[in-house]
């Protein structure tokens, strides 16, 4: 049966001139949007050659490779001042990505924590979770960071440390504790435990088919715990504890060796995951409450415990809610860690944007590079966090 | 009208370079880098600084070379920083830099005791201390780690500009040389000596040649006095910071100030 209206329309499309077509207007106007924006944009990037050539500035990436020659707080690999400048950028990168991750992982953990604490019958747990979410995700970050780090600097200066525990030391510098140093034999244990990383592995998908299969539950993760921390214990004891310490020691001025961690990483790590655990929180407690209460009724007349509910039934069907506004949290997360700059934290922005740009003097190929590097880093969590969210979803049968 | 535009060390290139700022007069040091890849043109000297250590005073260091594995506070996008790295690799010595944004961060620093040392410019660490909460905890190291000569900037491209900002500082160091100052110029320029004359316009005609009015020397000199009242009035020995000419004396006095002749 011919559709009347479809009909309608083929014969008026042969009536009308091209320019009131529809479908070519629409291409027409976004070839010329394009067109517009991709002019705008070299004219930009035309107009900065030029009157950078014109004006005797250096441009390229030459740069990268002259000597650096200052000195960085924090590197997490091997540096010094006869390093490049490419050297600066691996380093300032490393540590904006070590306390982004260390940020989510606390950060996760907390506003877990806390979005179901404000769940909790008990009044005075979930009002206390309240007051936490309330007050922190309503101060600016920037203060909150200033806030941690001026406490942290109240600590005493070296000579007076506070000695929490037998040689670990806490001053203004930083923690300072001793740094395990593996001798020979060591290697037993680190392949010990990737064994029993990969034993435990088998054992819960073991496990899993078997509960599938029979319904008899079996305590794979109590099991894996113990492999994964007793089997490299008992291959410790059996290569005769292969492992010794470098302790720090106050010089003149300061504890040297044993390892530090510096007080700016752990004021902006602090500052990071409680101001984003206060958001999580609140997306944990939305997603939780988006699983309708017969879910729970139901999960109780089947005689499940409160714990197997929330765990079974609950937390997988709200992680559909919670994962997607998840993913621009863990986004601001890593964004906001260029705060780090105000602190003096050695981030990618302090020392590639600061330090190095100022000393080469190369301002729009390192702000370049800066940019793309938060814009990569942005697209992968996010896509990782797609691949997450997909094999979370309903899947339809 | 002169608009004043407050920059961090960070932002000072690229706001001279954009043309933000057609001068840019601060503690920024010559350097050769500076000079030839940023499209800049220093304009002379109107500072010697040098860099020192300013120390806390209960560490009882003597000299700069005790400072091995000390914490350094240090302002960040300055040739401070590089100076330090020499210094303290040429002497075979390990510092760990604590790098702040602005120079109130890095006092902030060192008087929280995060840092055992603080460095920049010698000028620069006595308006540090003399900020601090209590300025007798700590001491400025009598050691000099490097030359720093400070002056003003321009873009390059605009020579006529770059001529009038260099020969402006060169008439107010010649002011001085020849005892014109903001109070007696006016009655100077109607005098005998013909060097003065020509410096305040009453004879030859340099204001012209830099495409001025001819008393341009005269109207800078009545309205901020000659380089030894600019040092006097702002960094001088009656000042908070009291510092001493030193090295920016007069060349007949000891010092490396020295204008070209205005001819």
């Amino acid at each position: 049966m011919a559709d009347p209206i479809k009909t309608q329309g083929t014969s008026n499309q042969t009536k009308t001139a091209i320019w009131n077509d529809p479908t070519f207007r629409s291409i027409a106007f976004q070839v010329l949007a394009i067109l517009v924006i991709g002019w705008f944009f070299y004219f930009i990037f035309d107009n900065t050659l030029t009157n950078r050539a014109k004006s005797g500035v250096t441009t390229g990436f030459a740069f990268l490779n002259s000597t650096s020659g200052f000195g960085i707080l924090m590197t997490l690999i091997d540096y010094d001042e006869t390093h490049t400048y490419f050297d600066t950028f691996i380093v300032g990168l490393l540590n904006t990505l070590l306390v982004s991750v260390m940020g989510i992982i606390l950060a996760t953990i907390l506003g877990f924590a806390m979005g179901i604490a404000r769940l909790s019958q008990n009044w005075l747990i979930a009002k206390i979770a309240t007051v936490y979410v309330e007050t922190l995700r309503n101060i600016p970050l920037l203060l909150q960071i200033f806030f941690w780090y001026s406490l942290l600097r109240t600590l005493p200066g070296p000579k007076q440390s506070y000695v929490p525990w037998d040689n670990v030391f806490l001053n203004a510098r930083g923690l300072y504790f001793p740094s395990p140093i593996p001798e020979s034999g060591f290697g037993l244990v680190t392949t010990a435990f990737v064994i029993a990383i990969v034993v435990s592995f088998y054992i819960i998908r073991w496990a899993h088919k078997r509960q599938d299969e029979t319904g008899q539950p079996f305590p794979s993760i109590l099991t894996a715990l113990g492999l994964v921390i007793g089997l490299p214990s008992l291959a410790f004891v059996a290569a005769g504890m292969p492992l010794s310490f470098d302790y720090p020691v106050l010089k003149t001025f300061n504890y040297q060796g044993g390892m530090r961690i510096i007080p700016e990483l752990m004021a902006l790590w602090w500052a990071l995951s409680l101001y984003t655990a206060a958001f999580i929180a609140e997306i944990v407690r939305a997603g939780i409450l988006a699983v309708s209460h017969g879910q729970t009724e139901a999960a109780r007349a089947l005689g499940v415990r409160n714990g197997p509910t929330l765990r079974l039934v609950i937390i997988p069907q709200a992680m559909r809610v919670i994962i997607p506004p998840l993913t621009s949290q863990y986004l601001n997360l890593t964004k906001n860690s260029s705060l780090a700059t105000a602190i003096g934290y050695p981030d990618l922005v302090g020392v590639f944007m600061g330090t190095t740009l100022n000393q080469s003097g190369q301002a729009v190929e390192i702000v370049g590079m800066t940019m793309a590097v938060y814009l990569v880093m942005s697209l992968t969590i996010s896509a990782f966090i797609n691949w997450f969210n997909a094999k979370m979803s309903l899947v339809e049968r | 009208m002169v608009r004043y535009v407050p920059l961090t060390a960070k932002e000072r290139f690229t706001a001279l370079q954009s043309g933000e700022i057609d001068m840019l007069s601060r503690n920024t040091t010559w350097t050769l880098t500076r000079d030839t890849s940023l499209g800049l043109s220093f304009a002379g000297v109107n500072y010697y600084d040098g860099q020192g250590f300013l120390v806390q005073k209960n560490l009882g260091v003597k000299s700069a070379l005790e400072l091995d594995g000390a914490s350094v506070c240090i302002q960040a996008g300055t040739t401070t920083e590089l100076n330090l790295a020499d210094y303290f690799r040429l002497h075979g010595m390990k510092y760990s830099a604590v790098v702040f944004d602005t120079s109130d961060q890095t006092r902030e620093g060192f008087e929280s005791a995060r840092c055992d040392i603080l460095t920049s410019d010698q000028s620069q660490l006595y308006a540090i201390r003399s900020k601090m909460a209590d300025p007798s905890s700590a001491v400025v190291m009598p050691e000099v780690i490097s030359k720093e000569p400070l002056g003003p900037v321009v873009r390059q491209g605009d020579d006529a500009w770059f001529n009038i900002v260099k020969w402006t500082l060169y008439a107010l160091v010649n002011a001085e040389e020849m005892g014109v100052t903001a109070a007696n110029a006016k009655d100077m320029s109607m005098g005998k000596n013909p060097g003065i004359k020509r410096l305040l316009g009453t004879e030859g005609d340099a204001g012209m040649k830099l495409g001025l009015s001819a008393d341009w020397a005269l109207n800078a000199i009545t309205q901020v006095g000659n380089y030894g009242e600019m040092f006097e009035r702002n960094v001088g020995p009656n000042t908070p910071l009291a510092i001493s000419r030193g090295l920016n004396a007069l060349w007949n006095k000891g010092g490396l100030q020295y204008a070209p002749p205005v001819r």
